[in-house]
């Protein structure tokens, strides 16, 4: 494309100042680039930040915990981000969090049984049918999603608003508002459980990045999606099924959330669905955002969308750790919202480059 | 028949629907419950409800244009931390408070609005983040509330305007309410920037064309809202006589729910003000339902309130899709449509 | 021709432009071209795609500043610096996608941002005033309709009218109509250039733009040719021929002979036709406000023509035949064999393709390569789990790009960077890369260059031969009548005829439309359409 050749320079580092452009051009290189400007401020300002300890078989420190902790997040952007990839958006997704959870709760609760001698909680149901459930019960809620959108043709944003007012009251309606605890003891391993030193949630979410990479890779899915994200019309003319595509995508979100939801219930013993994933649809339309894909749909980044919620997590983090009160999270978080959308802004870049401008 | 087809035909059919809704909901309280048919129950309404009723003004002109503003609630709520504060901590004249909050309101609400409109970001991404920042400022200043107890606002608070029917009363804040309706109306019917709305919810790209400043058209409808919602902020703090970064959580999404039941097409150019009031009685007349039943929690209310905004949605479509059917028999399929956008 | 040049009643012009230069990075669009627009004429812009038409009404109506040149209007020397201040100026353009706002009635949309207001100007807006002048500024183009109604209620060829009314209203003394008849039948035109000429008597100069040949003659009074972004001339229409005029726009000297042979050549392509299977049969296909239960018959190797004015059924026949729209009643067989289209996939799998006439909303995949845009309908009929290998696809796309000639950088350049011509041959490859036995084609050569449609034709006649049975749908009525083995006549949504090639001609093809002997006239359609 463009040959900037400075006569004079040698080979080398021409070469290595092409790369260097193309390197920033690079689609992931801005969430890479705030990550890194994250990780810099902690390791700077935040002693131990990057010290790693073996205790117990389990891998200790902050890393390992923010990690952790972005686990329920990152699971519900995979699932976004095919969404808003083809032009949708689901903001439903904190009440699916808040019903898999009470689902799950409610199903294996935790009565408490002698067994040879010793106290122990026993599940009312099975764990795995109870798991079962509510994956049930999110999929369900992703098939009424889909329903709306693919076949009867509602907004995106109108259709899962429903279900966003209607679920969590829903859910709210199951527990009358009360938090239900669980004492399950081997349900808790989903969303603390360690395996082989490492989180068992990072595992979780790992498995479920390889599906996705693999079906991205593997079939055609990818090309299905960014081309109904950016003409869905000319798409079904082209012989897509769109209908089933759009099904598609929303049942895969609210499985996404679904399992987010037994991660975070997990996580806090119990469901609480005044505010399980309270505002969790927001932060996961953020990390895919941060991730680089647009709101407006077409091409999509997974990768991106993890990176986004790593940004997200490792940013309420350093403000926890620096002592700054936890409020000013969310002021810092739409600053980084506001900074960058407008760096993917082509008005904003055009602004930046050229003092002179024709409109265009 | 040729009078209930040409019914179905005019716009006016979503929003007499949705009074005739309120109708038959309001009767059949009416009828299950004693005292639910009087003049205060359904002054009541308006008294509980004033605070959205303003929201959802302004939030009207914002999906008319095509856009969506979601930040309403958390400036709601800065709005009351703000005037607690400033009441509270420096001692200022309440009406200077008022009418300091009112254009901060509006500014932030422009400051939106130039995001959206100069450097083109989605308004649903850029309002979404301006919920975050009015939220998060709330705390800033104070976690806890911050209670009002200036003249002025309890007066407000306390006052009952008798309206000589027996003794129904209204609140100061109805009325306020009330004439912003009005003036709405107004602007919406009379005046060029309400036209401008209407033109850019039709077809932006056109009326950039036809000459209509878009641009300033649209940072005035953002700010517009902002100014309804630090409006809406002050009802709500002579309401609850506090400032406290909890109040009006999704009450955005109530605004919604009102506008859309109201009969205004989330696609933008249709609608009409007046509907939103309508909207907001029957969010209002639900949550009285289910108070006076006493039975049913209150849980019941959101899930109703989907299960509406599902109806009338899908309403809007069936709608949509048979107006499109008939035109294009008469056109031969050339017809210029509007074009949907997830907001 | 029916207009003898008109004398210019003044000697100065009301536009003029000297020297225009406007380049953008890397391309220069235009190089010192000249204009000159006389008050009481219709002065016709002409040339190929990529001319530099589109940028130089850009440069009138404020949209670009050129680089360098002036514009004068009446004399005076004027810098438009937006499409408002262009229109405050006296220069107001009509677009061929009719920019006005679906939503708002008609009067509203004649005096938008010039409402009529009570109390001297500031007070509310006056809406009886208003619905008042708009009825009278609608009459005086012999338009009676009621200004209440939403705009969208109205046909496309209305809504036009309406622009026109609102560019007229704002005291215009430049009117300029950027390709407006694209979407208008042959009543429609009529009616506007009625209006365009009593305009012009009242002293209006108006600026047309098209690409249609007989139009340029029926209607203009001097023509201007662009190529490649060069002013080629200036000249009377009575003092140009066809022959110079498209020359002139090409470039290359085209043999009046040549011509002839080409033209004669192609009406000789002898339908193997009547020998040829029936491939797809249609009994009684219809759909309620779309197309009027018909019979259709479609064999291999033959071109099968869909004639008709717009509006008449055309593409709705085609979608019922694509499973595009479900129909209501009738049934269609395969190669004998029953089947029912509920969606397009249905019809791609049965060995059908279908080249859309909205090739911006209904075909092209902006974003997305070249590459990716040719494979995806094969792609799609893969299914999802049977992925055409990398090395395939870039094979499919090259061979595509070279045989259709399509001009791109490279395969992997997104299909939106590509001019209007060269996408509706990606396209068409789209189609063709899925080796369908029949491919129907909606207007596909609609904007698009002689060159390059010359091109396409020559590359689906071939097809034909090798034995695909083709669909053809043009609004070109001639165009049809050459192509076509067969052709079904359409009449407001209803089959009205179906003939072999050569039992029409231009002239008796019109009146089997309109459906009367010769001697109505077709001024009737559009009260109907009304």
């Amino acid at each position: 494309m463009n040959s900037n050749l400075v006569s004079g320079q040698d080979k080398n580092g021409v070469a290595g100042w092409r790369g260097l452009r193309h390197a920033l051009h690079h689609p992931l290189a801005r969430p890479l680039g705030a990550l890194a400007v994250l990780l810099l401020i902690d390791f700077f300002m935040i002693p131990g930040f990057f010290r790693i300890e073996l205790k117990d078989g389990h891998l200790y420190g902050s890393v390992i915990d923010i990690v952790n902790r972005a686990a329920p997040l990152m699971l519900a952007a995979l699932g976004m981000t095919l969404v808003i990839a083809t032009r949708g958006i689901d903001i439903s997704v904190g009440a699916v969090v808040a019903i898999s959870g009470t689902v799950a709760a409610m199903l294996i609760g935790g009565t408490m049984v002698m067994n040879n001698g010793v106290q122990e909680y026993a599940s009312n149901i099975p764990m795995g049918w109870a798991i079962a459930a509510a994956m049930g019960a999110a999929i369900l809620c992703g098939a009424w999603n889909g329903l709306l959108v693919a076949t009867l043709g509602l907004q995106p944003i109108i259709a899962t608003l429903i279900l966003m007012v209607a679920g969590r009251g829903l859910a709210q309606l199951m527990t009358d508002g009360q938090i239900i605890t669980v004492y399950y003891k081997p349900f808790f391993y989903i969303g603390s459980g360690y395996l082989f030193g490492l989180p068992f949630s990072l595992f979780i979410v790992a498995g479920m990045f390889i599906v996705l990479a693999l079906l991205m890779r593997k079939t055609a899915l990818g090309l299905f999606i960014q081309s109904v994200g950016i003409n869905p019309v000319a798409s079904r003319l082209a012989g897509i099924r769109t209908a089933a595509l759009i099904f598609f995508v929303y049942i895969f979100c609210s499985a996404c959330a679904g399992m987010a939801g037994l991660m975070i219930s997990a996580n806090i013993k119990s469901a609480d669905a005044n505010n399980a994933g309270l505002l969790l649809e927001l932060d996961a339309i953020l990390a895919v955002t941060l991730g680089g894909t647009s709101l407006a749909g077409g091409k999509f980044s997974l990768v991106g969308s993890v990176i986004g919620a790593l940004i997200i997590q490792a940013l309420t983090y350093t403000i926890y750790s620096l002592g700054v009160p936890p409020e000013v999270n969310m002021v810092v978080k739409s600053v980084v919202v506001f900074l960058v959308c407008l760096s993917q802004s082509p008005e904003f870049r055009r602004l930046r480059l050229f003092k002179s401008g024709n409109q265009v | 028949m040729k009078n209930f087809r040409s019914l179905l035909a005019t716009p006016y059919f979503t929003s007499l629907v949705t009074v005739a809704l309120l109708v038959v909901l309001f009767a059949m309280g009416s009828v299950a419950y004693d005292g639910f048919f009087s003049a205060q129950v359904v002054l009541n309404l308006l008294i509980d409800n004033a605070f959205l009723l303003v929201i959802g003004i302004g939030m009207t002109f914002v999906i008319l244009s095509g856009g969506i503003d979601l930040s309403v609630g958390s400036v709601l709520a800065l709005t009351t931390m703000i005037s607690a504060y400033l009441l509270h901590a420096w001692h200022w004249h309440p009406l200077l408070v008022i009418v300091c909050v009112l254009m901060l309101g509006g500014l932030f609400g422009a400051a939106m609005g130039t995001l959206i409109h100069f450097f083109k970001l989605q308004p649903f991404i850029v309002t979404l983040a301006g919920m975050f920042l009015a939220r998060g400022l709330c705390y800033l200043i104070s976690i806890n509330s911050i209670t009002i107890d200036d003249p002025l606002y309890v007066a407000m608070s306390q006052t009952r305007l008798e309206l000589g029917l027996g003794d129904a009363f209204v609140s100061p804040s109805v009325v306020i309410a009330v004439l912003m309706l009005v003036l709405a109306i107004y602007l919406a019917h009379f005046t060029r920037f309400g036209r401008a709305v209407y033109a850019i919810g039709g077809n932006e790209h056109s009326a950039l064309l036809m000459g209509l400043p878009v641009g300033r058209t649209k940072i005035a409808i953002y700010a517009f809202s902002g100014f309804c919602a630090a409006l809406a902020g002050v009802l709500f703090s002579f309401y609850m006589l506090s400032g406290y970064g909890l109040h009006a959580q999704g009450t955005e999404l109530d605004a919604i729910a009102a506008v859309v039941i109201g009969g205004t097409l989330l696609t933008g150019g249709y609608g009409y003000v007046a509907g939103t009031l309508t909207g907001v009685l029957i969010l209002g007349v639900i949550q009285t339902l289910i108070a006076f039943d006493g039975t049913l929690s209150s849980w019941w209310t959101k899930i109703v309130i989907g299960v509406l905004l599902f109806v009338f949605c899908l309403a809007q479509r069936l709608m949509s899709l048979g107006a499109a059917k008939a035109s294009d028999a008469n056109t031969g399929g050339a017809v210029v449509k509007p074009t949907a956008q997830a907001a | 021709m029916s207009n003898a040049t008109r004398v210019a009643t003044s000697a100065e012009p009301a536009l003029e432009l000297i020297g225009i230069h406007k380049a953008f990075t890397g391309v220069k669009a235009l190089t010192d071209v000249g204009l000159r627009l006389y008050p009481g004429e219709v002065h016709t812009l002409m040339g190929q795609n990529g001319a530099g038409k589109s940028t130089l009404i850009k440069v009138l109506t404020g949209v670009y500043t050129p680089d360098s040149g002036r514009i004068l209007l009446k004399g005076h020397a004027i810098q438009p610096g937006s499409t408002l201040e262009a229109q405050q100026l006296g220069i107001s353009t009509v677009y061929q996608e009719v920019n006005l706002c679906p939503n708002l009635s008609v009067a509203e949309n004649i005096f938008i941002g010039r409402y009529p207001r009570k109390w001297g100007g500031f007070g509310p807006i006056d809406w009886t005033t208003m619905h008042r002048r708009a009825t009278k500024l609608l009459a005086k183009l012999d338009l009676h309709i009621d200004v209440q109604k939403p705009l969208s209620s109205y046909p496309l060829a209305i809504q036009q009218m309406v622009a026109i009314s609102r560019a007229v209203s704002v005291s215009a003394s430049v009117l300029i109509l950027d390709e407006p008849t694209s979407s208008l039948d042959e009543a429609e035109v009529q009616l506007l250039f009625k209006v365009l000429r009593s305009l012009r008597d009242e002293g209006m100069a108006i600026l047309f733009v098209t690409h249609f040949l007989d139009q340029t003659y029926e209607i203009s009074d001097r023509i201007t040719v662009l190529r490649n972004g060069v002013r080629e001339g200036e000249y009377a229409a009575s003092e140009l021929s066809r022959l110079d005029l498209v020359n002139k726009m090409v470039g290359v000297q085209i043999d009046a002979t040549a011509a002839g042979n080409a033209l004669a050549a192609n009406a000789e392509i002898t339908p193997a036709a009547r020998d040829g299977e029936v491939f797809l049969q249609a009994r009684g296909l219809g759909r309620k406000g779309a197309l009027a239960p018909q019979d259709l018959d479609l064999c291999a190797g033959e071109v099968f023509g869909l004639c008709g004015l717009l509006g008449s059924g055309r593409t709705e026949a085609a979608r019922l035949l694509f499973g595009a729209d479900k129909a209501d009643s009738g049934t269609i067989s395969i190669k004998g064999e029953a089947v029912k289209f509920s969606t397009p996939r249905d019809a791609i799998s049965a060995g059908i393709g279908f080249c859309s006439e909205d090739r911006k909303k209904e075909g092209a995949i902006l974003e997305l390569s070249v590459r990716e845009n040719i494979i995806l309908a094969l792609q799609a009929r893969n299914g999802l789990l049977h992925v055409i290998p990398r090395k395939r696809q870039q094979q499919i796309a090259s061979d595509y790009v070279k045989w259709l000639g399509i001009k791109t950088p490279d395969i992997d350049t997104p299909i939106g960077s590509l001019s209007g011509g060269n996408q509706q041959k990606a396209l068409l490859a789209r189609w063709l890369a899925t080796d369908p036995d029949m491919l129907i084609l909606d207007e596909p050569t609609r904007g698009i260059d002689v060159r390059a449609k010359q091109e396409i034709m020559d590359f689906v006649m071939a097809l034909c031969h090798k034995g695909m049975a083709i669909l053809f749908i043009s609004s070109e009525i001639p165009e049809v009548l050459r192509c076509s083995d067969r052709m079904l006549v359409l009449r407001d949504r209803e089959g009205c005829g179906e003939y072999l090639r050569g039992e029409l001609d231009d002239a008796s093809v019109l009146q089997v439309i309109a459906g009367e002997s010769a001697g109505k006239s077709a001024g009737k359609m559009v009260g109907e359409a009304v």
